[in-house]
Parts: structure tokens; C-alpha cells; sequence
């Protein structure tokens, strides 16, 4: 009786199992990245409805961008990888034609020209090129062998800093070099060699000074130099630092309460709701609820590295990779910038800043992931 | 294959990727290692540091301004209050363009050129994000449209707050005084904790002198504001204390009076209680409006005040200084009397001028000029005192010598502050040699006594000090310090007599007797007054000279300039037998005693007909 029922529930099991999986591998999904990624939006949502005081409108506008992010990532996840490798150049070449194309058409909003309107729709062909970069650059190195000869290496410097230097002269130094990080990512990824990343660390720390003198503009070294001393400009760039830093200090281990943030209810936290929504995480919710989100993102990275290093061709491999760095790095600048110890760039907190645009190209991202990892059973089939 | 790379050394490349995942990962834990390090030490380590900060972000103590106390006369009516209003205010760091701001508020409700002046005035003196007043005292439709068109009006505020108000303002803006906006000056000198939320000072009058009481003390509360400032509740609140009510001697329409019975005549009334010394009426003419100054006067407005020649923002009756001329003269006959120097019989000849023994010089008696000759063959000091004969006060004033008829003369307060409880108070001048030697490095001639024997000469006295000396003679000898106030928060100011002048009765009552005859006696030089007197009056009168007139010269009214006519005096107390008012009356460039004591007469009878018992 006993042995029959054990059984019958492992057959149950089992058979439940086997259903989801399939169904799962039928939309070629992860299942466990899947879960992280639902997870950490249901939590994303329950911050953002205190963040922004308990406003419906803007839960299901969050609500509506995560189901057409939900979709972007369905769709890309269908995509074949060799599909993907085969268009890489085309769509590589196509952002880089929309970044040109930014200075001559592209309209601009706060002192910067970031942005394309092609009646339907206003985009940013730097977000495009997020995804695209990464491709480009798998797609190189995938073509010519691992570990690369310094032509292939420096070929792909030139497919990294051309679009690069398209974003800074918008200007958008922040998201410059996010996109070039995402670039670079794929070089470490390809195995190039010490010696250079050593010599390329200390091109980068010397080149600063010049870039201080000559490249960066008035605001951008203000934002530096308000980050070593928020105290100088009380009233004025230095209070968005000082007031995020008051939010986070002040939630302590466990945290004032959901909704009884001070900081953020009496608006004296700025952009709460986008940039900085984690100061308003870490005032309500504490220590406590900043270690469960970093647990959420270091399983996503985790994951995704798991994904790359099962992946079964190179390219699968590079490209995984680096798009789970890029996303790690989002996560990086943003709660560094929050608390004070990264200059502040218009960086969201990946899938819990309240905004279409970032949560969608993060998606499609995961989306690539996903058509990795149900690639190799495509294969094994 | 559909791969190329397939072809090459797959071992290889995914030995070298395993290896970088590895670093990635160590990289990657080591930035998650970094920001939970960060956030540690935000929210563990720096814990209450940050807490307190988001509390005091949270937390405002506002300060609560006290009422000021409020100022009534004798009968209860308010003289000082403090009206609700409302103003505008422009919070400049959140208005934008301020010239557009005050383009759209001009077409709403009108702005004046002087609002704007004194709003950069204040606003140099803000800190940010203070709302700086712009337009004050608000019609109720102003406040209306403002508030319609608020959302075009960014960092327009309307404050409501109690304003300081004087409902008789030039009736009583030099003895009330006024309060005014804390200058620099001030802010250095007060107690800043005191005046947390109070933006008003006294600046002259009661309000100045009793500033410490008519404050009151600062209350507090904790308000919990957003970041923009907006109060959203009240935490706690520990209620300011009211400053404390003064009432006055002062009556109200005593003091019109006065102020009317002047009329158009530059001068000064100041009428005392003799029984207390407590100030009855108070009024300097021309007078202004102390309303004026409460939210800061305009800088043309004030020159006007300041440059007029008429001078209305000096307070004749405490800083105006003049000769006293003859009111002097029963004061000196008392003193001439103690000293045995005369008595009441004793006469002197008088041909209508004097001369010292051994000196050619001519003094002359200012009857000469009228009659041509003395009062009579021979004076004595009643007829001296009522026709106020200077041949007889020439002789006794070289008899004292200066010194002697210094100290006469101060016991009754001349040459020195009488301490009244009004700002700004002058000593006049009571001369005597060791003051022209300190003043003038001089030594003093003989010749000089005698102009001080009437009054004249270094002597100067405000109208206070005559009144003070009329105080003194009613009360036979008891002098009182002159106060404004009788009661500060309900309980009255000690009143004790400050010293008597001793005299024996029989002298004290020749001289009453005397200035009773300067009224009652038709030659008396007040004679004008005595028709339908219902109660009696010991006055004196005096006329004292602005310029210098030459020895052989004839004061002639007409010939010259409005400025450099004469003033007149006229001093007396009422009822004789026991006297209820004290008075002194200037009649600034008057031309003489008749400019003065007709004034008086009014006063008194206003003030006796309410007054005819106890």
C-alpha cells in the first residue's frame, strides 16, 4: 500500500515534471532564470508601488512594460542562435547607422541628443546598441579562433569604440561606457591575454588626466567631484547623494516599515522612483531587503554564467557571458551610484526601476540567454 | 557543421572560458562583497548618524512668535494692537524669471515702485529659500485673485501674521513710538533665541523702552514638512507666551484735546498728574503717522519726514530744548526767599531797564517796549511774578550770582533728565561757571547771570522739564518721576515721590499766591484765561527770544522771519487749592505767551470738568 502510493506520487512527480519541462523547452525557456527574473519584478513591483506612494497608475504602467518585456523575451528566446550569429553584423551596422544618424535627425531633451523619432516611436539607438555590441563582437572573435592575435583583438577595439565615441559626443559619457563595457566583456571573455588587460588598465587610469582636461564637459566633472565631496553642494548636485545616503543609512538592519519611508514619502529622496528607487528598498525594507535583492541578481549572473558555460558553440559561450556581465555591471553602477561610491550617471536598477525602455532591452537580453540555453537541446535532438 | 568554429580546438577554447568565467565570477563576488560592505556601513555602522540626519530632514522646530503686548490709555482704550493681515511673499530661489513674476503680479493686483525697492532691501538681508514679503496688508480681493491665478504664480506665498497697528497714529506716535523690522544693528544686540519667529522691534517710544515686556516669550513646535517646506503635521507644541499689556496714565482724549488746541501752532503739550507724576497728555506737533514705519517706511517717504522743517519726527517734548524765559521767575523767587536774598515786601525800582552798579551797560525790560517805561515806580515780587517784571529779576539774579541761582533753580529738575519713560530725552542746560569753563573753556560774566534770570541766555529746558517744574511747585516741594506707564501686565508702577524741594509754607504761598494773580489779576500776563473760570490757576508765562536781539534794538514781530519769532510759554497747575493738573505749553516761534496759554486753558478744563472730585 505504502509502496504503491510512494509510486504513484513519484509517477505524479515525475509526470508534472516532465510536463513542465516540456513545455518550458517548448518555448525554449530556463525555467530557473524564468523564476528569478518573475521574482525579482514581483518585487520590483512591491517597491515601486511604495516609491511612488501608492499609485495604481503607475503599478499597471510597470505592470504593462513587464508584459511587453515578458513578450520581447518569449520572442528572442525563439530565435535560433544561428540566426542570431549569421544577422549580428547586419544589426551591428544597422544601430550604428540609427547612432549616426542621432546628431542629424535626432532630437534632444535636457542639453543632450540621445534620442530618435520615427513618428511611431522616440527610442534611443544606444539601448539598441546594447545588444548589439555584444553580438558584433561574439560574432568577430567566433569567426577567427580563441585566444585572439592581436590584429583580431585590435579589429575588435575599432567595432567597440566606434559606436562608443557616437554615444559620448550625444553626450552620454555613462551609457558610453556601458556599451563599451559590454563590448569589452566579450574581449576578456575570448581569453585575450593578461599582459594586454594589464597594459589596457593603465592606458585607462593615465588617460584620465587628459580626459579630465579636455574631454569631459562642466557637468560631468561636477558630478565627480560631487561624489568625492557631496558636503560642497549641499543645495545643489550634492543633495541628491546626500539625501540617498540619509534614505539607505536610515533604514538600518530591518528597515523603517513598507510605505513609512520618510525620505521618499516627504520627497526629499530625488527620483525615487527611477534611478534611486533601491534608496527607498533600503529605507523601508533594510539591510535585510538589500542582501534578498542582491541575492536575486548574483543567482540571475550565476545563472546566466551556468548557461554559458554549458553553451555548446563559442559564440553562444562569449555572447552568454557578456550579457550576464552587462547586466551585472547595471546592478553595479546603480547601487554604487545610490551609495555614494560611483559618480551618478542615468543608470536604472535593472527590472526594478520604473521605465519601459531599459526593463525591454534587459529582456530581449535575457531572451538571447534563453535561445542559448535551449540550443544545445536543439542540438541533442 | 553550420558552425565554423567548430572546426578549431574546442578543448582548448573551452578550458580558456571556463578559466575566464572563473575570474568573472571571483570579479563579480568580490563587486557584490564591495556594495554589501557599502550598504553595511550605511545601514549598520553609520546607522544613527543617519537616522538622526533623516529625522531633522523630517523634523522642523518652527519657533512660535509671541503676541506683543498690547497698549491702552487710562479709560481702557487700545492705543497699540495687533491686527491680522495678510502679505505676499516670493519665495525667489522657486519663482523662475522674478522680472516676468512681478510682471503677471503687477497686472493682478499692483505693485508699487516702493514695494519692489524695499523687497530687494529685505531680500538681500533673507536666506535662501526664506519668502520674502513683497506686498503687505492684503485687501481680502487681492488675496482672492492671487489665489485664483496661483498655479501662474510659482513661489508666490501669502502669509498671514498680526501686524503691529496704531489706530490714532499721529496722535500718539511720540509718546507710543513704533516697532519696525529688525535691522542689522539690532540683530547684533538682541538675544537671537528671544526673537526666533518675531521680525518686529521696538525702535522709539513705549515701544522701545518697554520692549523686554511688551515681547513676550517665544514658543515652539516640532512640524513634520516634506522637502519642499510644506508642513504636513504638528508633532508637538509648547504655546509662545503672550508680552505683557501696558496700561497708561495717558488719556486718550486728553490728548486730543491738546493735539487740537494746538491746531496749526508748531509746539509741544505735556500735561502731568501732580498727585503721582503719572503723564496725562503728551503731544509734540506736528506730529506723523507710526504706522508708517511698522513694515519699513520708504526711503522718500522718510526724507520727507526727515528734511521737513517743520521737523515732525522730533519729539518736542522731551529733545526739543529752549530758553524757558520767564517761567523761571517763581522758581527763583522761592529760592530768593529761602536765601533771605528778599522778601515778599521787598521792591525794586524799575524804569523799564537795569543796570549792573559800575557797568553802563542797559538791560532792558520787555515792557519798555510797549509802555515806554517800567511796570511801576517801585516792584515787588507778586507784581513781578504776575506782570512778570525782569527789572526785578535782573537785580535778584545779580544778588545769587550764577552759581547760587543754578542750584535754586535744580532742584526742579532743569539741566538734568527728568526719567521718563519716553525715549530719547534730552537735559536741556542749566548753566553755571564751572559749565561754561568745561563747555566753552570760558569764564562767565556778570552780565550773563542776569540773562539767565529770565530764562534766557546758555539756559535751555524741554517742555517735560517745565512741566515737571510745574508738578513740583502744585505739590509744594514733592516731585515725582514723570511716567507714562501706570501698569505693566496689570500691576502698577511703584509710585514714590523722588524728592521734595524744602521751602517754608509761608513762602511756598506768597509764590502760589503770586502766579494765581498772573490768571486771576487782570494786569497778570494770563488775565486773558481767567473769563468763566470755574476753578482757579497759578500759571506763569514766558517768551523767550530765538536770536540774539541787540542791545538798543526793538524786537519788531512783524519784520522778520516766521522762524526767528519768539516763543511762548505758559506753565500753571489746577486747581490751585488742590491740584489735579500740571502743565507746560510751548508754542514753538508763537511770538509770545498768548500762543500758549490758551492752550493750556483748554486742556484744563477738559481735563477738570471730568476730574471735579476726589
Amino acid at each position: 500500500m505504502a509502496e504503491y502510493e510512494r509510486t504513484l506520487s513519484d509517477n505524479l512527480a515525475a509526470g508534472d515534471f516532465k510536463r513542465r519541462n516540456t513545455v518550458l523547452a517548448w518555448l525554449h525557456l530556463d525555467g530557473w532564470l524564468l523564476l528569478l527574473l518573475l521574482s525579482l519584478m514581483a518585487y520590483g513591483l512591491f517597491v515601486l508601488y511604495s516609491a511612488s506612494d501608492g499609485s495604481q497608475a503607475t503599478l499597471l504602467r510597470q505592470l504593462r512594460n513587464y508584459g511587453i518585456a515578458l513578450a520581447a523575451l518569449l520572442m528572442a528566446s525563439q530565435i535560433r542562435l544561428e540566426t542570431y550569429l549569421r544577422w549580428s553584423p547586419v544589426f551591428y551596422l544597422g544601430s550604428l547607422l540609427l547612432l549616426v544618424a542621432v546628431p542629424l535627425f535626432g532630437v534632444g531633451a535636457k542639453g543632450a541628443q540621445r534620442w530618435l523619432d520615427i513618428g511611431l516611436i522616440r527610442f534611443q539607438p544606444s539601448e539598441l546598441m546594447k545588444l548589439a555590441m555584444p553580438l558584433m563582437v561574439a560574432w568577430w572573435f567566433s569567426r577567427r579562433g580563441i585566444p585572439p592575435r592581436l590584429l583580431t583583438l585590435l579589429g575588435a577595439l575599432v567595432l567597440v569604440l566606434l559606436p562608443s565615441g557616437l554615444i559620448v559626443i550625444q553626450p552620454d559619457l555613462g551609457t558610453s561606457l556601458l556599451v563599451a563595457a559590454s563590448g569589452l566583456f566579450v574581449v576578456f571573455m575570448a581569453g585575450v591575454s593578461w599582459w594586454y588587460i594589464g597594459w589596457a588598465v593603465l592606458l585607462f587610469i593615465a588617460s584620465f588626466w587628459p580626459a579630465w582636461l579636455f574631454l569631459l564637459k562642466d557637468y560631468q566633472k561636477q558630478r565627480i567631484l560631487t561624489l568625492l565631496d557631496p558636503e560642497s553642494d549641499k543645495l545643489g548636485a550634492g543633495w541628491n547623494i546626500i539625501q540617498s545616503k540619509t534614505a539607505i543609512g536610515s533604514g538600518g538592519w530591518s528597515g523603517k516599515g513598507w510605505l513609512a519611508g520618510t525620505q521618499s514619502h516627504l520627497d526629499f529622496l530625488p527620483e525615487s522612483q527611477t534611478d534611486f528607487i533601491i534608496a527607498v528598498l533600503a529605507e523601508e525594507l533594510g539591510l535585510r531587503g538589500v542582501l534578498l535583492l542582491l541575492a536575486l541578481y548574483g543567482l540571475i549572473v550565476f545563472r546566466g554564467f551556468w548557461i554559458s558555460v554549458t553553451a555548446q558553440s563559442g559564440f553562444a559561450r562569449l555572447l552568454a557571458a557578456a550579457l550576464t556581465l552587462t547586466f551585472f555591471v547595471y546592478v553595479f553602477v546603480n547601487m554604487g551610484m545610490v551609495a555614494g561610491i560611483l559618480p551618478v550617471v542615468g543608470v536604472p536598477l535593472p527590472l526594478v526601476s520604473f521605465g519601459g525602455t531599459s526593463i525591454v532591452t534587459l529582456m530581449l537580453g535575457f531572451g538571447v540567454l534563453m535561445a542559448i540555453s535551449t540550443d544545445r537541446k536543439v542540438i541533442a535532438q | 557543421m553550420a558552425y565554423r568554429d567548430a572546426m578549431r580546438d574546442t578543448g582548448r577554447e573551452v578550458a580558456i572560458h571556463r578559466g575566464r568565467i572563473l575570474v568573472a565570477s571571483v570579479a563579480v563576488l568580490a563587486a557584490v562583497a564591495t556594495l554589501l560592505y557599502r550598504y553595511y556601513d550605511l545601514q549598520i555602522v553609520s546607522y544613527q548618524q543617519f537616522l538622526t540626519q533623516s529625522e531633522r530632514n523630517r523634523v522642523r522646530l518652527e519657533a512660535l512668535a509671541p503676541t506683543r503686548g498690547l497698549i491702552y490709555d487710562r479709560k481702557g482704550r487700545l492705543l497699540a494692537s495687533n491686527e491680522p493681515s495678510q502679505s505676499l511673499a516670493v519665495v525667489v530661489e522657486r519663482a523662475g524669471s522674478l522680472p516676468a513674476l512681478f510682471e503677471r503680479l503687477d497686472a493682478l493686483v499692483g505693485l508699487e515702485d516702493d514695494e519692489l525697492e524695499r523687497f530687494q532691501e529685505r531680500r538681500r538681508r533673507s536666506r535662501p529659500y526664506d519668502a520674502v514679503p513683497l506686498k503687505l496688508r492684503l485687501t481680502d480681493q487681492e488675496v482672492a485673485v492671487i489665489g485664483v491665478h496661483r498655479h501662474t504664480l510659482p513661489g508666490v506665498t501669502i502669509e498671514a501674521q498680526l501686524t503691529r497697528a496704531y489706530p490714532e497714529g499721529n496722535l500718539l506716535a511720540h509718546v507710543v513710538g513704533y516697532v519696525g523690522r529688525i535691522n542689522q544693528q539690532e540683530a547684533n544686540r538682541i538675544e537671537a533665541e528671544a526673537y526666533r519667529g518675531t521680525y518686529h522691534i521696538g525702535k522709539v517710544g513705549l515701544e522701545k523702552r518697554y520692549e523686554q515686556v511688551l515681547l513676550g516669550q517665544v514658543g515652539n513646535q516640532n512640524i513634520e514638512a516634506n522637502a519642499h517646506g510644506r508642513v504636513l503635521r504638528v508633532l508637538d507644541r509648547e504655546p509662545p507666551a503672550p508680552g505683557a499689556n501696558l496700561d497708561l496714565f495717558l488719556d486718550l482724549e486728553l490728548q486730543r484735546v491738546a493735539y487740537e488746541a494746538l491746531g496749526e501752532q508748531r509746539g509741544a503739550v505735556v500735561a502731568l498728574d501732580p498727585r503721582n507724576g503719572g503723564v496725562l497728555a503728551l503731544v509734540s506737533k506736528p506730529g506723523f503717522d507710526g504706522n508708517l514705519f511698522v513694515n519699513g517706511i520708504s526711503s522718500a517717504r522718510y526724507a520727507a519726514l526727515r528734511d521737513s522743517p517743520d521737523t515732525p519726527l522730533l519729539n518736542r517734548t522731551v529733545q526739543g530744548q529752549y530758553p524757558p524765559g520767564s517761567t523761571v521767575k517763581p522758581m527763583l523767587a522761592l529760592a530768593g526767599l529761602e536765601l533771605g536774598l528778599i522778601t515778599p515786601e521787598t521792591t525794586v525800582p524799575d524804569p523799564g531797564w537795569y543796570s549792573i552798579p559800575g557797568d553802563s551797560r542797559r538791560y532792558r525790560d520787555w515792557i519798555l517796549r510797549i509802555r515806554g517805561t517800567g511796570h511801576a515806580p517801585e516792584v515787588d515780587m507778586r507784581m513781578a511774578i504776575a506782570e512778570s517784571c525782569d527789572v526785578y529779576y535782573y537785580d535778584l539774579a545779580r544778588l545769587m550770582g550764577i552759581d547760587t541761582l543754578a542750584e535754586g533753580l535744580a532742584p526742579y529738575g532743569f539741566g538734568a533728565t527728568t526719567g521718563i519713560d519716553v525715549t530719547s530725552e534730552q537735559p536741556g542746560i542749566l548753566p553755571n561757571r564751572d559749565w561754561k569753563r568745561r563747555k566753552l573753556g570760558q569764564p562767565w560774566y556778570p552780565g550773563e547771570t542776569l540773562s539767565v534770570g529770565i530764562g534766557q541766555g546758555y539756559m535751555l529746558a524741554t517742555p517735560l522739564q517745565l512741566a515737571n517744574a510745574a508738578m513740583i511747585l502744585a505739590n509744594r516741594g514733592v516731585a515725582y518721576r514723570p511716567s507714562v506707564v501706570s501698569r505693566v501686565a496689570g500691576q502698577p508702577v511703584p509710585r514714590d515721590p523722588l524728592r521734595v524741594v524744602e521751602a517754608s509754607p509761608e513762602h511756598w504761598s506768597a509764590v502760589v499766591a503770586a502766579m494765581m494773580d498772573v490768571v486771576h489779576h487782570p494786569s497778570g500776563t494770563a488775565a486773558a484765561i481767567s473769563r468763566d473760570l470755574p476753578y482757579t490757576i497759578a500759571g506763569k508765562t514766558g517768551t523767550s527770544q530765538v536770536i540774539g536781539i541787540a542791545q538798543d534794538a526793538v524786537y519788531d514781530e512783524e519784520a522778520i522771519d516766521a522762524r526767528h519769532r519768539n516763543h511762548g510759554w505758559f506753565m500753571a497747575f489746577a486747581p490751585v487749592d488742590r491740584p489735579k493738573i500740571a502743565i507746560a505749553v510751548l508754542a514753538e516761534n508763537g511770538g509770545g505767551s498768548s500762543a500758549a496759554y490758551p492752550v493750556a486753558r483748554k486742556v484744563m478744563d477738559a481735563w477738570l470738568a471730568e476730574n471735579r472730585d476726589g
